[in-house]
């Protein structure tokens, strides 16, 4: 592998992913667990998630913000393509994210009257169940293939143009368990903000629930890639890192349970994270090099060379501003908290 | 996109003007210890809270519609106006870091540190819309490559963003934004004060917010001037729109008002200045004006809506103009505004104008550069996604913001605007006059 201006560039966009998934990935998995909120403490959980969130969530969505912007500026034909094809996931995506930021905000500052609190509760749980399955079908739809052999043309009939590509059994099973994946993240974090072992206990049962699900669901996957992503399958069994790659994810997933299930909430957090961030780099590594299999590498799609040099500048400069800047919203609202 | 964009500017732009009036209340009563300053500041950061969240949904929305609706202009445009879209992304970065700072911090972080919060916010904020402004710059006046067949080589990402339009626009833009926020703010609490004359805070807010307002809207028409000559020489035919100019002429005049009518190619029932035109956009009393005849039928934006929309901006912009000059003068002198009901109520009307000028302008902007959505390049019809059936998504996003409008309102008048109840954290002593 080179390093080409194309391939960090394509590196930092997974980057950025990697991020979105790791902090706003768990803002979402935050929305399931309003949703299966139960018991005495119902009301306490709520509370404790959306004290986790409040402070911090806008800033991590706008890392799904980065992504897209990178995307059309130094990609633009996989961009192009991926927004004609996947319009109408991306489409539904949207609007659970336009609801999910609305709803959370009205429900914070809306009035006290438990009714209409609930109502927004309810949206927002909903709209973050939806979401992170909508963006599992759009990743699923893209290491199929399915996107990349599409051709577009005026003439092609609508269901295999824009239904088709995304509307699989893998597509959903990639859904699933990008929700597994955001609701295990989410409740392991909480274990370490939650004051008091009863609430602790509650999310160290549903982290433990949520590695199960995680577990069964990539099976299944996995099973499914066998029919339907035979060029990523084939990868992820027999590319050179495969099996470096299996082993760091599975001493991650064994770490993060153990941890868990021995109450050592903090290493549970850095394993689960490492986890999450393994299965993403699986992905991209399984595809490369191409951006849009089976056709379109990385390189074919990247905008000219200048345009690359100065987004690289940008970056640069944009990380100076942005790290030590996330680095104080993060001090001032995750650290200070336990001491 | 269109409905996305009106929708998104509204909120964008509160977000540019809200965070200025928050850190002014709060720089007032830290230097004060005023605590009228300080609930204030409390409220209008709630009302920045709500309104920077839609903004940032809806935005969010914009950056994929760019692909999701125009996918062959954003592959063909995205290596060249995609650098002022990341440096905006930047830009929204902190805003929403600090912003997280600035509500959540009150006492975690020192009060210097918050202050110092809220100034990054506001500056971010600026920064972003001037960011979004330059990429549509930039489709007005493209610059920056060397078109072969029909494919944008050579591309230099940095002169796409130094265009000639790029100033005009960033200026007026970020005025528009101080002008209409400043006095949606000042009309409201205007209209509160009307009928509670002694209500304190209103009073405070009020001085802020025209504070805010009042000297941008004063220079407004100025940014305009510039940005109106740059439209003549660059984009001559969308100028000929806005005056409902149909014949080339020397020593032009300029119609206020009237009904131009495409298929007559003349405007009735205007009222017009003789030479004014030539004049206002070219500072020559007998410089020629393109009309459209001098452009193909099929290059001609649709006429009545950019003049009107250009009409509507003018009017309603020097009437803020005006008032502003009043009330700057009234305070320069000292004399107590509050108690002018002239001036109170010629404030309540400025209340939505400022508003009503920024969709009127983008009008004027983005209608009167049809059928082009880059200048003379590419042409809209041309840009647009094959995938049928486009209506669905626009009816759905269109009921989805009335809704969410409806709510924003709702929460801001609970949240904000409504006068402190017995018992609140404001001492609600009265001012005596
Ligand atoms: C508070 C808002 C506001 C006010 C009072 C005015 N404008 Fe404006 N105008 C805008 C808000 C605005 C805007 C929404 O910000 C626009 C749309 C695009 C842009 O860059 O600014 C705009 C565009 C715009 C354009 C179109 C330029 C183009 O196509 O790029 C011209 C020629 C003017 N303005 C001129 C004026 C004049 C002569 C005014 C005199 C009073 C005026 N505007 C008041
Ligand atoms: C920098 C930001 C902007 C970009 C990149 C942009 C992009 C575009 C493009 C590509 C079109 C042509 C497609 C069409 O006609 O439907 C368009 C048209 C349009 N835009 Fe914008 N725009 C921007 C700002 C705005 C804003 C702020 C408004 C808000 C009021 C706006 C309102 C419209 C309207 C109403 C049309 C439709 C014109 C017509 O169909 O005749 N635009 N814009
Ligand atoms: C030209 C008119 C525009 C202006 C003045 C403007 C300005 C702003 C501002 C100030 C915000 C911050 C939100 C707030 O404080 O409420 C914002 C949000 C946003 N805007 Fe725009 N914008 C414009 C058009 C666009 C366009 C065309 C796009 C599409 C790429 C866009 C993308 C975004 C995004 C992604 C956000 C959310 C950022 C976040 O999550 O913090 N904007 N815009």
């Amino acid at each position: 592998m080179t390093f080409t201006l194309a391939i960090i560039l394509a590196g930092i966009v997974m980057i950025a992913l990697n991020a979105y998934v790791l902090l706003a990935g768990a803002d979402f998995g935050g929305g399931v667990w309003d949703f299966f909120a139960r018991g005495d403490r119902r009301q306490a959980q709520r509370d404790l998630i959306s004290h986790a969130i409040a402070p911090i969530w806008e800033a991590n969505h706008v890392w799904l913000i980065l992504v897209i912007v990178l995307l059309f500026t130094c990609f633009p034909a996989a961009f192009s393509t991926i927004a004609i094809l996947l319009h109408i996931p991306l489409t539904l995506m949207l609007l659970g994210i336009v609801l999910r930021g609305s709803a959370f905000i009205f429900r914070s500052y809306g009035s006290e009257r438990d009714t209409a609190q609930q109502r927004w509760g309810r949206v927002f749980a909903i709209a973050s169940i939806a979401t992170p399955v909508l963006l599992g079908m759009c990743v699923g739809a893209v290491a199929t293939g399915a996107i990349g052999a599409t051709a577009v043309s005026r003439s092609g009939s609508f269901v295999s143009q824009f239904i088709d590509p995304w509307l699989t059994m893998f597509g959903v099973g990639v859904g699933l368990l990008a929700l597994a994946l955001f609701s295990f993240l989410a409740a392991v974090y909480l274990t370490v903000e939650a004051e008091g072992t009863e609430l602790q206990e509650d999310f160290r049962t549903r982290a433990l629930w949520a590695a199960g699900a995680v577990f069964v669901i990539a099976f299944g996957v996995l099973a499914l890639s066998w029919t339907e992503a035979p060029m990523v399958r084939q990868m992820l069994m027999a590319g050179p890192w495969a099996l470096p790659l299996h082993i760091v994810t599975g001493i991650a997933a064994i770490t993060a349970i153990a941890a868990l299930w021995t109450r050592h909430f903090r290493l549970a957090r850095v394993a689960a994270a490492a986890q999450v961030t393994f299965i993403l780099w699986g992905w991209a590594a399984a595809q490369y090099p191409y951006l849009l299999p089976p056709t379109l590498t990385i390189e074919a799609a990247a905008a000219p060379n200048r345009t690359l040099v100065l987004i690289l500048w940008a970056l640069a400069a944009g990380a100076c501003v942005l790290l030590p800047s996330l680095y104080y919203l993060f001090r001032v609202f995750k650290m200070q908290r336990r001491s | 996109m269109g409905m996305s964009l009106a929708f998104h500017i509204l909120f964008a732009v509160v977000g540019i003007g809200m965070p200025a009036l928050m850190v002014i209340a709060e720089h007032r009563w830290r230097r004060t210890g005023d605590a009228g300053y300080l609930e204030l500041a409390k409220r209008w950061s709630r009302g920045t809270a709500i309104l920077f969240a839609v903004g940032a949904v809806s935005g969010t929305v914009l950056s994929f519609e760019l692909g999701l609706l125009w996918p062959e202009f954003m592959k063909q445009a995205g290596p060249l106006v995609g650098m002022p879209f990341s440096l905006e992304g930047f830009a929204f970065f902190t805003e929403a870091i600090f912003l997280g700072v600035y509500l959540y911090g009150w006492d975690r972080i020192s009060p210097r540190a918050h202050v110092i919060a809220g100034v990054l916010v506001a500056v971010s904020g600026a920064l972003s819309g001037i960011f979004v402004v330059i990429a549509n710059a930039w489709m007005n006046t493209p610059r920056g490559f060397t078109l072969i067949d029909g494919k944008f080589t050579n591309v230099n990402p940095i002169a796409a963003m130094m265009t000639p339009a790029a100033f005009p626009q960033t200026l007026h833009m970020t005025l528009a934004a101080y002008a209409a926020t400043g006095f949606a703010v000042a009309g409201i609490h205007a209209a509160m004060l009307l009928r509670d004359p002694r209500n304190a805070f209103h009073r405070r807010a009020l001085s802020v917010a025209l504070l805010v307002g009042a000297p941008a809207a004063l220079v407004q028409p100025l940014a305009g001037d510039i940005e109106a000559r740059y439209v003549a020489r660059q984009q001559p035919a969308k100028l000929a729109a806005m005056e409902g100019l149909f014949q080339t002429t020397r020593g032009a005049p300029l119609s206020i008002g009237g009904i131009p009518n495409e298929n007559e190619r003349r405007t009735r029932f205007a009222i017009e200045i003789p030479h004014g035109l030539s004049l206002l956009a070219f500072h020559e009393l007998d410089a020629e004006v393109k009309g459209l005849d001098a452009f193909p039928r099929d290059e001609w934006p649709p006429v009545a809506i950019v003049h009107l929309a250009f009409d509507t901006m003018v009017g309603l912009g020097s009437f803020m103009a005006l008032v502003s000059a009043a009330v700057l003068i009234l305070l320069w002198r000292k004399r107590d505004i509050i108690s002018l009901r002239w001036i109170l109520i010629a404030v309540v009307l400025c209340g939505p104008m400022g508003f009503l000028c920024i969709e009127a302008g983008w009008t004027v902007t983005e209608v009167g550069r049809q059928p082009w959505v880059i200048y003379g390049i590419l042409r809209t019809a041309d840009a647009v996604t094959p995938m049928p059936g486009l209506i669905v998504p626009f009816l759905t996003f269109t009921a989805l913001y009335c809704f969410l409008g409806i709510i924003v309102v709702l929460l801001l008048y609970q949240q904000v605007l409504r006068s402190p109840r017995e018992g609140e954290t404001f001492p609600h002593q009265t001012d005596a006059a």
